[in-house]
């Protein structure tokens, strides 16, 4: 299928990104990679009037860190990052999840930014965000702001961001110490959208137990499901099969998802249980080295 | 708007094309250059047929749009092969029964040519990973994971007797 008509931008740095994006309103669009967009203008679900196309945009394509935080801009494709030695060494749960993203082909093309903004509530990149709750720098052409990845999904496909603003870096802190990670999903072919997926970050004190803990899901609500209980019950624990199973209880409780052509509402809950699971165990076991 | 100028170097030959911006890149590829290996199946970015190589990297070629390529280098199927000679990849789907009908080929052939390059040791798992980016309808996929298996060997051993 092809698109509808629509005007063409190409602009030179990110103010005349702005302006144009300012200028075009609700009729503009940003076009990163054109993974998630492309193919709603090909089914014309999408038919924005103007594309404003950031490619050209190299200021926004890097990955950067200090002692605390990994820094990566929005153009950065997904093969980039899945490869960066970077990426792996500070933040190991980013490199884990993109290898998830669709295939070696979407990947060398679509980028963390469009992936981020498109928001789709079993979308890996936005499940990582929520799990170690990034933040992402906005702008505009009258300010740039931060919003944690908490604040920032609303809905499906639906995030803070405003139709004259534009996603230009995502933020992840750095964990210090024993700390282990692990991206679970299950999708009914590599490289699909996930059923359901998990992702989970934790650190242990010298006696092996929890100190901290982040563990979110995706594919069970309309936004990345960040379980908050999990701290409370797992802190100053060891992860032991009673433990685990604990959490895994709550969160059967806690999801509910959505029964569609793919999966029942009981098959992703089945499913939440088990990667819940699965995360906890890898991510300890990994925190133990 | 009105249409815009493309120039595009595709398999080492320039094309200069006037085009409307909401033109794919593989109707570009396929209708403006007259280069109809590369095969449209899905337009959405499942079905991997449209494939092509862009400034070295595979890529979907209907999730692009021919203006965004503007002064890029694409490589298609048709420039696989040098002076009528296939490469082995080529050459091993024709031994190991890689194809059947065909159509999914042209984008399969371009993805792995870049898959090998960027991982020339795959194993069994990640030719299989790679491949799920394909829908191959005939459901030839035994005779193309032996047909990239047997490149990955064939190549191994080049490397060998050169060293």
């Amino acid at each position: 299928m092809k698109p509808a008509k629509f005007d063409y931008y190409r602009p030179k740095d990110v103010s005349e990104a702005l302006s144009l994006l300012e200028s075009s309103g609700f009729d503009g669009k940003i076009i990163a990679g054109g993974q998630s967009l492309v193919p709603i203008m090909n089914m014309r679900l999408a038919t924005p009037e103007c594309l404003i196309d950031i490619n050209g945009l190299h200021d926004l394509n890097f990955i950067d860190s200090d002692d605390h935080t990994l820094k990566i801009g929005t153009m950065t494709r997904q093969s980039t990052v899945e490869t960066s030695e970077l990426v792996k060494k500070k933040c190991g749960l980013v490199t884990e999840a993109v290898a998830h993203i669709g295939h070696l082909q979407t990947r060398n093309r679509g980028t963390i930014g469009g992936s981020i903004v498109h928001a789709d509530p079993s979308a890996e990149l936005p499940l990582v965000l929520m799990a170690l709750n990034g933040t992402l720098h906005i702008s505009s052409e009258e300010e740039t702001r931060s919003v944690n990845a908490e604040d920032f999904f609303l809905t499906f496909l639906t995030t803070d961001m405003m139709p004259n603003e534009m996603l230009t870096e995502i933020h992840l802190p750095i964990w210090k110490g024993r700390v282990g990670s692990s991206f679970q999903e299950v999708a009914r072919r590599h490289g699909d959208f996930a059923l359901v997926a998990a992702a989970c970050q934790l650190e242990l004190d010298a006696h092996d137990r929890i100190s901290d803990i982040r563990l979110a899901l995706g594919g069970v609500e309309a936004i990345p499901l960040l379980i908050e209980d999990a701290k409370e019950l797992l802190a100053g624990e060891k992860v032991t099969d009673q433990a685990v199973q604990k959490i895994a209880e709550l969160v059967a409780k806690s999801v509910e998802p959505e029964s569609d052509l793919h999966a029942s509402a009981a098959y992703r809950t089945q499913l939440a249980k088990v990667l819940t699971t699965r995360v906890l165990y890898q991510a300890y076991e990994r925190a133990k080295g | 708007m009105s249409l815009t100028e493309v120039n595009v170097t595709i398999n080492g030959k320039s094309y200069s094309e006037w085009v409307e911006p909401r033109m794919l890149l593989s109707d570009f590829i396929r209708e403006s250059c007259g280069l109809t290996g590369t095969h449209v199946g899905c337009e959405h970015g499942v079905c991997g047929a449209c494939t092509v190589s862009l400034d070295g990297s595979a890529v979907r070629s209907c999730l692009i749009f021919a203006v965004q390529a503007d002064n890029r280098e694409i490589k298609t199927v048709e420039g696989l092969a040098s002076s009528g000679e296939m490469t082995t990849l080529q050459k091993n789907f024709v031994e190991c029964h890689g194809l059947q009908c065909g159509f999914c080929t042209a984008g399969i052939l371009m993805s792995i040519t870049d898959f090998l390059e960027k991982n020339p040791q795959p194993s069994v798992k990640e030719i299989k990973e790679t491949l799920s980016g394909h829908l191959c309808r005939c459901t030839g996929y035994d005779g193309i994971v032996k047909a990239v298996e047997k490149t990955v060997q064939d190549n191994n051993k080049e490397v060998l007797q050169r060293s």
